[in-house]
């Protein structure tokens, strides 16, 4: 009895043994293929050909810097602003989750301009900030956009040395423009509130 | 005065060549590496990658040398530097071709096997000098690895030297080729010392030493640390196992040592197994391939090129084989390649006895 289970044990380490060489030399010619395989270089292709998931042979890589792949076109990436045909309205300041979009604006004292829809422009922009850091990517600005002036483009490689560099200012105003326009509303404002007074004097007068 | 010059020559050497390999082992590594996953490797620097080892080896070189403050400074320090001699030294009594060996030694193979041990010493004293539990754990697992390996391994060398009755390295490598003296014979029947080529090798002497070169090949990736036994610095579970304290330069010398080690070790098996500087090519009738590729040049094309066949052989296993469990390793030593290896000794004695 003994005897027979040594027997037993003996074989079962016997094929062990022999299915170990087995089992190692099927991944050591499983990976000689790959090595022998590598000179395919993979194409460029959009993941929405349909082609895409069947590139099994070859390498894998793709030389990012020198080659990428074809991005969606609805994708989500940096935004960017006209700033030509934003009206200020501040709604993608109001709508934004995070709070990432500042937006400073002056009352125009006069129609400014048209936008190129044909939107009438009646404030100025001091100050249109996007902080890409705080960005979560959701969209919502360029779809409350009555101009479409705030889209998304297909640049996603965006990296800097400083945090705020990911703040891009899309105002072109300078500070002494951005003061002297504020001027003029001041003065417009009190010549208003004057005139009003003045009204108001005539009409207590007239009584 | 001119002896010694030629001392410091040799020893330069020896000392450039495994730094070269170093270079080119690392970047043969990493692109065996990514083609076997499918990817490129270093394609950067230099053409196609090709100095890629050299920005690394320069990178090192700047590095702050930093001792942990807990660490014990001497042995520290001392660690990388007996690695990396220990390894070194062994290269001292490897012959290249007929008539060039550094040193000719009547007890070349046993001065290689003793001096290649002392490498377990210096990685025991990265280990515990660093004062790290990560270090000292892969240095205790290097050691226990290593001791158990050199038993199959001392066999299976054992076996060849009874076939070759020396421990002269020069003279097995002589043994296997048109250049011998005594009668070869392949298979224990056919007299090929005038045929010479892969007929001559010790293991189609001996066929039974096939299995000693498995076992002994099996057993040096062992020795030098190498996948599927890098237990002692598996990355996934020991960060880097022995040398994870070390930067700059002490972390090069004790890369370069792993990588002389791989040479070393194949350079071992193809002298004792695979003819030595001896070529392949038979003689062939009034076609004297095997006279023909014999020589100093030829010599060191062959233990080169053969050398560098079986460090191929040890990458393509390295990115194929998972790692073991410290169990399944010493399972394998001792219930596996032990025996084996013992085996092989009997039928040598065998061998000799009665076929020789």
């Amino acid at each position: 009895m003994l005897h027979c289970v040594q027997h037993d044990k003996n074989r079962i380490m016997s094929n062990k043994v022999i299915n170990g060489f087995t089992t190692a030399w099927k991944g050591l010619s499983l990976t000689l293929g790959h090595l022998f395989a590598s000179n395919a270089k993979r194409k460029v292709i959009s993941a929405s050909d349909n082609n895409y998931f069947k590139q099994l042979e070859g390498t894998n890589t793709i030389q990012y810097p020198h080659q990428s792949l074809p991005v969606p076109e609805v994708g989500r990436y940096q935004l960017d602003v006209e700033i030509d045909d934003c009206i200020v309205c501040d709604l993608c300041a109001k709508i934004c989750p995070v709070d990432c979009i500042t937006i400073d604006s002056i009352k125009a004292t006069e129609v400014i301009g048209q936008t190129s829809d044909g939107s009438k422009k009646m404030l100025y922009a001091a100050k249109f900030d996007i902080d890409m850091a705080k960005c979560m990517y959701c969209g919502l600005c360029t779809i409350v956009c009555p101009t479409e002036c705030i889209v998304m483009t297909n640049q996603y490689d965006k990296t800097v040395f400083e945090l705020k560099d990911l703040n891009y200012e899309f105002s072109d105003m300078t500070p002494e423009d951005a003061a002297e326009k504020r001027a003029l509303l001041e003065k417009q404002q009190a010549e208003k509130q004057a005139a009003k007074l003045a009204a108001m004097q005539k009409k207590e007068a007239g009584e | 005065m001119n002896i010694y010059l030629t001392y410091f020559a040799i020893g330069i050497g020896l000392f450039a060549f495994s730094a070269l390999f170093a270079l080119f082992g690392v970047y043969a590594e990493r692109k065996v590496a990514a083609f076997i996953q499918d990817r490129l490797g270093p394609t950067e620097t230099g053409k196609f990658g090709m100095l890629q080892t050299l920005a690394d080896g320069l990178k090192l070189i700047q590095k702050e040398l930093i001792i942990p403050a807990a660490a014990d400074k001497i042995l520290f320090m001392m660690a990388p530097a007996i690695i990396f001699i220990a390894v070194y030294m062994g290269f001292a009594a490897m012959p290249w071709a007929p008539g060039v060996v550094p040193t000719s030694l009547n007890l070349g193979l046993y001065y290689i096997f003793a001096i290649v041990a002392i490498e377990t010493l210096g990685i025991l004293m990265a280990g515990w000098g660093s004062n790290n539990k990560y270090s000292i754990l892969g240095a205790m697992r290097s050691v226990a690895q290593i001791i158990s390996y050199e038993i199959p391994a001392g066999f299976a060398l054992i076996s060849v030297v009874m076939i070759a009755q020396s421990l002269n390295m020069q003279t097995i490598a002589m043994q296997q080729g048109v250049l011998s003296g005594e009668g070869v014979k392949f298979l224990g029947f056919w007299d090929v010392s005038k045929i010479g080529g892969i007929f001559a090798w010790n293991i189609f002497r001996a066929p039974h030493l096939i299995i000693a070169f498995v076992i002994y090949f099996i057993a040096s990736l062992a020795e030098s640390n190498r996948a599927p036994f890098d237990i002692p610095e598996a990355e996934s579970e020991l960060v880097a196992g022995f040398h994870t304290e070390y930067t700059g330069w002490r972390f090069a010398f004790v890369f370069f040592a792993e990588y002389s080690m791989m040479f070393l070790v194949s350079m071992i098996s193809v002298v004792l197994f695979l003819g030595a500087w001896n070529t392949p090519l038979p003689n062939i009738g009034s076609v004297q391939l095997a006279t023909w590729t014999t020589g100093i040049a030829w010599g060191i094309i062959w233990v080169l090129l053969k050398s560098l066949l079986l460090v191929g052989a040890q990458m393509w296993i390295r990115w194929t084989l998972p790692r073991l469990r410290v169990d399944q390793l010493m399972n394998l030593c001792w219930k596996v390649l032990t025996p084996l290896a013992f085996l092989c000794m009997l039928v040598s004695g065998i061998w000799r006895v009665f076929l020789m």
